[in-house]
């Protein structure tokens, strides 16, 4: 009887150690997943289906359409009076020069005298720039504020998405995964 | 500069001393040499102090936003309203952090100060064992968040506190949580310690007690004030969401809750000794997985300060490491320590309290499925799931009748055994009860038996408490607890069936009705403030008397970080609340308005109040006669 006891005991002391230990698997398989929370993007599907404004030549265009012809897109959303945004230019500077990827600038609620004299200040590693006046275009992508970046596929998914300044770890990363 | 310097050099004393504190108290447990000197008291003084000297510091880089330092850097702003530079400081993941080690330092101090007549050999275990705790999350701190790190160049001006963040309840939210979430902690060490040094007793029960209240009243404190904060701030005009981050709090409090009734079981009775040191050590596994899944980013929301999977993993194999290891030792001791008193079931206050875990288990393992299981699916089928109301509405709800109608008759029930003798009295409130339900079911034009069958139940409860005054041994704590309960449930059910709300897109001169009220949208006006412009709504509601309440909502523009808030107007009355929000749509001619009257929403504040007033009265009454 005492030893039928014991078993039963030690039956469920096991279970309950293998519960634990799976627990910790799945918590830790859940964190290494990428997980990117914006409210406004579907299933991580970035929306495209609006017209944009250039800044240089004021062309209006359908997004969906600027995305097209590459692997990678990089969606930097910056303004001139963002003081990160000045820092973080040289990152995206090197990401221009050192991968393939298509640089796509947002200008958030910025005036085109000002964003023109930032990028000749600091340098323009965009290949293509469109304005924000409203801010709208940013809640399209769910972006929070500045600066923001996004680096989608070319399904449109978003791969990473970075608020606040890139830092060395980051540009490293966008590096990996854009050149492999 | 200087000051994050010495901030930062503090830490590393306090782990220094925590790790002294931690030999030092292994070796005299070892030598058998159990007495806690003043040096050991004395050296948890100082680890206190060294935690506090750097949180210190941390709020006067915040105060005179020293942008040097990363921390305040990413969080402040000096346009910044001061109130808000200093709760910046616990508004991020490394600050909040800080205050984390400050309250687990601080318990350990008020512990070893209030367990003075306690066995030596169980308070030098439960330092032992908080020392673990408390050097895993230095190091945590110290390496993979630590809140001093320096930004070379100097920055001019900091990236701001996210604006929804920016509130005075929420401003004192994180403390009061913590230290409720916190709290726990010192449970979880003593109950280890006590287990050891074979003192899991009265006395024992006596001592935790304190700790276990101590915890609950701030962990209610601390979820009221999300609540609130969510309610006006949010603007989605509820008071709980069944978020994944609300649950993770009431995962903890609805096992302190099991735990509360179970050591007044055992300091009585010295029954469910190994119950109540499993609860105890579930309780606190319970914070550490709300704090491992808050913080890790593995769910979303505003309190993810910072997506760092390796400061998940971190906590993740901590909290493996502490419960593997209470684990452990419950195993070892459980069957040397514990003659087990043979627990018969008989009609009596044992077999209520014993009724009132099971129902508890059972709500907290429907809030951690829901919590976990979506989760679980990502990773294992990787399915995106939520988990929503419906689903804790189905399985909470129907258990909740039986459960308020043991929670009515348990407390009139004696220890040992209880003789029920059927009063004329008890038939009354039967009566009074009906009476008032079918009043209540029919005033809010709900024919539902289900409802009903609620209604009962929790005003049952209410009469039952509410009786209990009349008895001559008054047990105030249990009386307002309970009564705070019932009252909860009650305004929480008539708000979910007596709300309205309407949503339109309107124009300024336009107005709507709701009811038998009218709302006219008189003008808007644009207000400059230090760090947000604001569009104010300006409306006004008429009623068929024709009084004339004024309402107005705003949608703020703050400037670091630049975001949008939408501001709530709300204005209470002791029956309903009139909740208005407005919104900017994109082509800014029309404004999105909604506006909303919640039934009893200032009784679901009050009620929860009313609990935690009765876990002061356990406390303050503590040496008297204290029944459940």
């Amino acid at each position: 009887m005492q030893s039928l006891e014991k078993i039963k005991k030690s039956i469920f002391s096991l279970i309950i150690l293998i519960f634990l230990i799976i627990s910790f698997f799945v918590f830790k398989f859940a964190l290494q997943k990428e997980k990117i929370y914006s409210p406004k993007i579907s299933e991580n599907q970035i929306f495209t289906d609006f017209e944009v404004v250039g800044l240089v030549e004021e062309k209006q265009i359908n997004f969906s359409e600027v995305l097209t012809g590459k692997n990678f897109y990089l969606i930097n959303i910056w303004s001139s009076w963002c003081e990160p945004c000045k820092d973080e230019s040289e990152y995206l500077l090197e990401l221009k020069k050192n991968t393939p990827v298509m640089m796509i600038g947002v200008n958030y609620k910025d005036n085109k005298k000002n964003a023109l004299n930032f990028l000749k200040l600091y340098g323009n590693p965009f290949d293509q720039i469109f304005i924000d006046k409203q801010g709208t275009i940013s809640i399209n992508f769910g972006a929070y504020g500045v600066p923001e970046t996004f680096l989608i596929n070319e399904k449109n998914k978003v791969l990473k998405k970075y608020i606040g300044p890139l830092n060395d770890k980051d540009v490293y990363e966008i590096k990996n995964i854009t050149n492999n | 500069m200087i000051i994050s310097q010495l901030g930062y050099y503090s830490l590393i004393f306090g782990l220094l001393t925590s790790i002294f504190i931690f030999f030092n108290s292994s070796i005299q447990l070892k030598k058998n040499n159990l007495v806690i000197s003043d040096k050991t008291f004395s050296l948890i003084g100082f680890q206190f102090f060294f935690v506090l000297i750097s949180f210190i510091s941390l709020i006067y880089s915040f105060i005179i936003s020293d942008f040097s330092n990363e921390t305040v850097y990413n969080n402040s702003h000096t346009t910044k309203p001061l109130f808000y530079k200093i709760t910046g400081t616990w508004g991020n993941h490394e600050g909040s952090l800080l205050l984390w080690l400050l309250v687990l330092t601080g318990v350990l101090l008020g512990f070893i100060f209030k367990s003075r007549n306690e066995p030596n050999s169980y308070r030098l275990l439960t330092t032992l064992f908080h020392q673990i705790i408390v050097i895993g999350f230095f190091i945590f701190v110290l390496k993979t968040s630590n809140p001093f790190n320096e930004i070379f160049p100097v920055q001019t001006e900091g990236l701001g506190l996210n604006p929804i963040l920016q509130d005075p309840a929420l401003g004192i939210h994180p403390p009061i949580l913590y230290l409720g979430y916190v709290g726990t902690s010192i449970i979880f060490s003593a109950a280890l310690a006590s287990m050891i040094s074979n003192y899991v007793n009265k006395s024992w029960a006596k001592n935790i007690k304190f700790w276990i209240l101590f915890s609950w009243i701030f962990l209610t404190g601390g979820i009221l004030l999300g609540s609130i904060w969510a309610y006006y701030e949010l603007g989605w005009g509820g008071f709980w969401f069944w978020d994944p981050v609300e649950n993770v709090s009431l995962m903890p409090w609805l096992s302190l809750t099991a735990l509360l009734h179970c050591i007044v079981t055992l300091e009585k009775r010295e029954l469910f000794k190994k119950w109540t040191i499993v609860l105890c050590i579930i309780t606190f596994a319970l914070s550490m997985v709300g704090t491992f899944l808050v913080r890790s980013g593995i769910l979303n929301s505003v309190h993810t300060f910072a997506n760092d999977p390796s400061r998940g993993i971190y906590i993740l194999t901590f909290l493996l490491v502490l419960v593997l290891l209470s684990f452990v030792i419950f195993i070892i001791y459980e069957n040397k320590n514990f003659a087990q008193k043979s627990e018969i079931f008989t009609l009596s206050k044992e077999t209520a309290v014993l009724i009132n875990n099971w129902f508890i288990l059972y709500f907290l393992s429907v809030v951690l499925i829901g919590t976990i299981y979506p989760i679980f699916l990502d990773v294992i089928l990787d399915e995106q799931i939520s988990v929503g109301p419906p689903f804790y509405n189905k399985l909470i709800l129907p258990f909740l009748i039986p459960f308020v109608l043991f929670m009515s008759i348990g407390p009139s029930m004696k220890w040992i055994k209880t003789n029920f003798k059927f009063r004329a009295k008890s038939f009354f409130v039967i009566v009074f009860t009906m009476v008032l339900s079918f009043f209540t079911v029919y005033f809010i034009g709900e024919k539902n038996i289900f409802i009903l069958l609620l209604f009962i139940g929790f005003f049952y409860l209410l009469l039952k408490s509410l009786d209990q005054l009349r008895e001559k041994t008054k047990n105030f704590a249990q009386i307002f607890s309970h009564t705070g309960f019932s009252l909860l449930l009650i305004s929480i059910l008539l708000n979910s069936f007596s709300s309205r709300e309407i949503v339109k897109n309107i124009q300024v001169g336009e107005s709507f009705a709701l009811k038998n009220e009218k709302i006219i949208f008189k003008k808007i006006a644009i207000e400059k403030e230090k760090n947000y412009e604001s569009i104010v709504g300006f409306f006004e509601i008429l009623d068929d008397k024709n009084t004339i309440i004024n309402l107005q909502p705003e949608i703020r523009i703050y400037n670091e970080p630049e975001m949008a808030t939408s501001e709530a107007s709300i204005k209470t009355t002791l029956f309903k609340d009139r909740f208005i929000t407005i919104n900017i749509i994109k082509d800014q001619n029309f404004f999105n308005v909604r506006y909303q009257h919640k039934s009893f929403m200032i009784w679901i504040w009050i009620s929860t109040l009313i609990i935690m007033l009765g876990g002061m009265f356990a406390i303050f009454r503590k040496n008297k006669e204290v029944n459940i």
